[in-house]
Formats: structure tokens, sequence, C-alpha cells
């Protein structure tokens, strides 16, 4: 058998699956990028300066936050140490890939790790994951990186569009802010985490992740974004521990 | 460009790209232990929802609002339901803001 396994996949075919698996997240970042683009206007932040955020930041919620804290007047420091702590949740994701990207060249890890985000994590590592096991051995792939390239392209070019899209819009309704489109981000991640509840300590994961996200709110910089997926990643352990040692007994 | 925005924007860049990169850098030479892997397994989850929920249950961003006049509470659970059901990323999300638009303008409309 294994004399005569053909590798299913090339890059091109992965190149096209990444953008493909990408599309929801795509779309649902679309109402986010237009308003950034439209919130930009009103914070202070001209044409240039916003097409250039998206263009090398490209960190949504980030770039949120430095609009708010614009808006509002403060100084440079705090602004560069909130983007800090906002994406220092990328780290996860680097650490999470690590494993995988140790084989690339050093410009495909320059490329991808430009390109990390939340979206694009979520779907590098689902294809990353898949083919572990031998029942799911035909997803076995040596291109997956180009999956993950050909997502990256696609969020990114999208997110520049939408930029553009959300700056004209904001010089036409200037009170399209106010409809909430920012919700979009929202049900896009609750669509990222629906396919992850299917035992036990991810569903303890997922509640204790929420309780302590409110309870953490009020900690400054966001940085209650880091103690409570610190504190809900434990708790997923423990059930795991607790769940084996009960089918032991 | 006004030279405030240029340092801005050339910080906040710098900032996310070595929070992003430098572990694909020297991932060649890093050895993750076991314990390690099998905890960044519950990661995305458990970060996605801690940025969802208070978005969700705090609107105005200081108080939790549980009730029905909190339309993206209603979406929220729409997505949900969507969600576990047909496991289609695109049928939650379109749902979702279809439910959540549609619930606030009713609240506008109706008060």
């Amino acid at each position: 058998m294994s004399h005569s396994q053909v590798e299913r996949y090339s890059p091109s075919t992965e190149f096209v699956a990444g953008a493909k698996a990408i599309l929801p997240l795509v779309i649902g970042a679309i109402p986010f990028g237009i308003i950034f683009g439209t919130l930009a206007h009103s914070s202070g932040l001209f044409l240039a300066g916003a097409i250039a955020m998206s263009a090398l930041v490209f960190a949504g919620s980030a770039q949120f936050i430095a609009l708010g804290l614009l808006a509002t007047g403060k100084a440079l420091p705090i602004i560069i140490l909130t983007t800090f702590v906002v994406n220092l949740r990328h780290l996860l994701y680097s650490l999470s890939l690590v494993t995988h990207v140790k084989r690339l060249s050093p410009i495909w890890k320059l490329v991808l790790g430009f390109w990390l985000t939340d979206e694009v994590f979520a779907v590098a590592i689902h294809r990353y994951n898949q083919g572990d096991c031998e029942a799911s051995r035909r997803h076995r792939s040596t291109y997956k990186h180009w999956y993950y390239l050909g997502a990256a392209i696609f969020m990114y070019i999208n997110w520049q569009i939408c930029t553009v899209i959300g700056l004209t819009l904001g010089y036409l309704i200037p009170d399209a802010t106010s409809w909430g489109l920012d919700f979009a981000m929202s049900v896009t991640f609750i669509g990222m985490v629906m396919p992850y509840l299917k035992n036990k300590p991810m569903v303890v994961t997922v509640i204790v992740s929420g309780i302590m996200a409110l309870l953490t709110q009020n900690l400054p910089h966001q940085s209650g974004l880091i103690v409570a997926t610190t504190a809900a990643i434990m708790a997923g352990i423990f059930t795991n521990k607790m769940n084996k040692h009960q089918d032991n007994v | 460009m006004s030279k405030q925005e240029f340092y801005l924007i050339g910080a906040m860049a710098l900032v996310t790209f070595l929070i992003r990169y430098p572990l694909f850098a020297f991932s060649s030479q890093i050895r993750l232990p076991s314990q390690l892997i099998e905890a960044l397994k519950y990661l995305p989850p458990a970060i996605l929802t801690a940025i969802v929920v208070p978005a969700i249950l705090m609107p105005t961003g200081d108080k939790i609002l549980l009730s029905y006049t909190n339309a993206k509470l209603v979406g929220a659970i729409a997505a949900m339901l969507v969600g576990w059901q047909t496991q289609n990323l695109l049928a939650t999300i379109v749902c979702g803001m279809l439910v959540f638009f549609s619930w606030q303008w009713s609240l506008t409309v109706f008060n």
C-alpha cells in the first residue's frame, strides 16, 4: 500500500482549498473591515493613515481599540502598549503552529508570521490537525503551508478592500457605526467555536472562558483576555484528566 | 500622514509583527513539552469565547444586559442554535446577522 501511495495534494490544490475554507470568515470580516474604515474618519485617522494601518498592522481588534484610544486623545505609548496586550494572543497562536512550520524556509516563516490572524489561525490549525490518525490518513499532505497561505492572502486582500469601502462610506454616511456592524465579528467567532463542542472538556473550557472573561473585563488594557483563556485551558485539561480517571476505575 | 500617525502605525506594526513572527523564526530550535501541546488544543475555543462573551453580554461595555432588549444576545443565541444544528459556518454567520438586525429594527420600531 504505502509504496504506491501518491500525494493527493499539490501546492495549488492546497492554496485554493485554503482560500475556500476561509471564505465564510472573509464574509464575516467584511462588515468589521468596513466599520473600521468608517470609524477611522471620525476618530481622526485619515485616508493614508487608515490604509497604512490595515496594510501594515493587519490586526482587526487592535486596530479598533487604537481608534477608540485615538478618539479619546490617549498618548502614543498607551496605544502601543494596548496593541501589545491585545495582540499577545497571537503569540499563543504561533506557539500552536511551531511544530507545523519548523521545516519551512525562512521566507515562508516570515510571510506566514506576518499574516497570522484569528481567522487564518483557526483555518490553518484545522487543516494541520487533519490526517494525524490512521483513519484520516487520506488527509495527509506535505503542502499544508500552501493552504495557510491561500487563506491568509484572501483574508488580507479582503481586509484592505473593506477598509477602503469603509473609508468611503465614512464620508457618505457618518452614523453607519451605530448600526451594530461589530456584531459580525462576534457571530463569526461563535461559528468558529461551535464545532469544538463535541466533548465534555471542550464544553467546560468554553463555559469557564466565558465566565472568566466577564469577571476580568475590568482589568487594564484588555489583559483579562489572557487570564480568562489561561483559566479556561486549565479547566479543560483538568476535566479531561477527571474523565480519563473515571474511565480507568 | 502626520508625523504622529507615522510613528503610531510604525510602532503598532512592529509590535504586532514581533509577537507573531519570533516563534516561527526559531521554530526549528524549539521543542514543546507534550503537556503544552495538549494544552494548546483548548486554546482556539477558549480565546474566541473570551473575546465574544463580553462583547455580547456587555453591549455598552460596562454592565451585563440579560434581556430581550439586547439584540446581540438574541442574535448570538440564534447563531449558536444554527451552528449547533448545521455545523455550517456561513449559515451561522448569515442567520445570526439576520436575526440581530431584524431584532434591533423591531426594537426601534415598537419602542
